[in-house]
């Protein structure tokens, strides 16, 4: 498995996306920047970290969805590479219209930065199958604008579609999500996005290692 | 700018909001705090955004035809905002 990592000015969290792939994948990731055309040939799984983009101007992750490497990850996203976007990640996958919804600000106008619960709703996807259905992780959140809005009629679909991978469980939804939903992925079950940050939970220096099933699924490689 | 660009400028304000159904919870927080500045009545605050254009031509229907382009691509984020376009 082959993995790259997108990196955009105001991104911050490529740093530990890159640590988290390296470890689990067993090879670092390539980087790609903001300016590229093209995802090098061969990458399997394109991952978006989070950050503040463009200094979250305009909304989040508005502008980043605009520039030339986003057309590169849509073009292998339609070929099937799978593609992780995480906190600004996720922000900027439903900015570059690649995931249903849009994540507005937080319900108690705050930024959040805590652990939460996050319940696999559907193990069933390439990036959960490391993980049982119904079960209960451990995982940090650090954000600003992780309030999930989508019209009903949307929301029915990716419902009864499974495409809520993840929610945030047990009282613990930090922003007032819809349906308590912490991730999405698309229809065709190749794009996630999802607001927690699983790659600051891999292994004991972080204080557990609930997160590493994610990146294990989406590697393709057993999960330590 | 010389009166020869003048003519062939055109001044626009979009304006951006968002839908019916959509939370604002700025706009709750903005509704409290004129309540605890004494304004009573006052309801269903929405915070918006509005953006000052200008476009180098004299073109109309041109010129609204792209700023519709504009609010689709980029100015709006049609899942959640509405927009109106006003030219000058």
């Amino acid at each position: 498995m082959k993995s790259a990592v997108v990196q955009l000015p105001g991104l911050n969290r490529d740093r530990d996306m890159i640590a988290a792939l390296t470890k689990i994948g067993g090879k670092a990731p390539v980087t790609v920047w903001q300016t590229e055309t093209e995802i090098p040939a061969g990458v399997d799984l394109i991952v978006i970290p989070g950050g503040f983009s463009y200094g979250d101007y305009l909304r989040c992750g508005a502008i980043a969805a605009r520039m030339p490497v986003m057309q590169a990850i849509k073009a292998k996203a339609d070929a099937g590479v799978k593609v992780l976007g995480v906190c600004n990640g996720f922000q900027i996958l439903l900015e570059a219209g690649m995931l249903p919804g849009a994540l507005m600000r937080n319900a108690s106008l705050k930024f959040v930065c805590r652990e939460i619960r996050l319940e696999v709703a559907n193990a069933d996807t390439a990036f959960t199958s490391a993980y049982a259905q119904g079960q209960v992780l451990r995982c940090p959140v650090a954000h600003h604008d992780g309030n999930y809005f989508a019209d009903p009629e949307t929301m029915a679909k990716i419902e009864g579609n499974g495409q809520v991978v993840f929610r945030y469980a047990e009282g613990t939804n930090p922003n007032g999500s819809m349906n308590d939903i912490a991730g999405v992925i698309n229809e065709k079950g190749n794009v996630l996005g999802m607001m927690p940050h699983p790659e600051n939970l891999i292994e004991a220096a972080h204080g557990g290692s609930d997160g590493r099933g994610l990146f294990a699924s989406a590697l393709d490689v057993i999960a330590a | 700018m010389d009166a020869f660009e003048e003519e062939h400028m055109i001044k626009a304000r979009v304006t951006v909001t968002l839908k019916n159904g959509v939370l604002d919870p700025q706009g709750k927080a903005i509704e409290g705090a004129l309540g605890s500045l004494g304004f009573d009545g006052v309801g269903h605050i929405r915070q918006g955004k509005v953006f000052d254009l200008e476009l180098q031509t004299a073109d109309r229907a041109k010129a609204e035809a792209d700023l519709k382009d504009m609010c689709e691509k980029l100015l709006a984020n049609t899942v959640i905002e509405n927009y109106t376009i006003a030219l000058a």
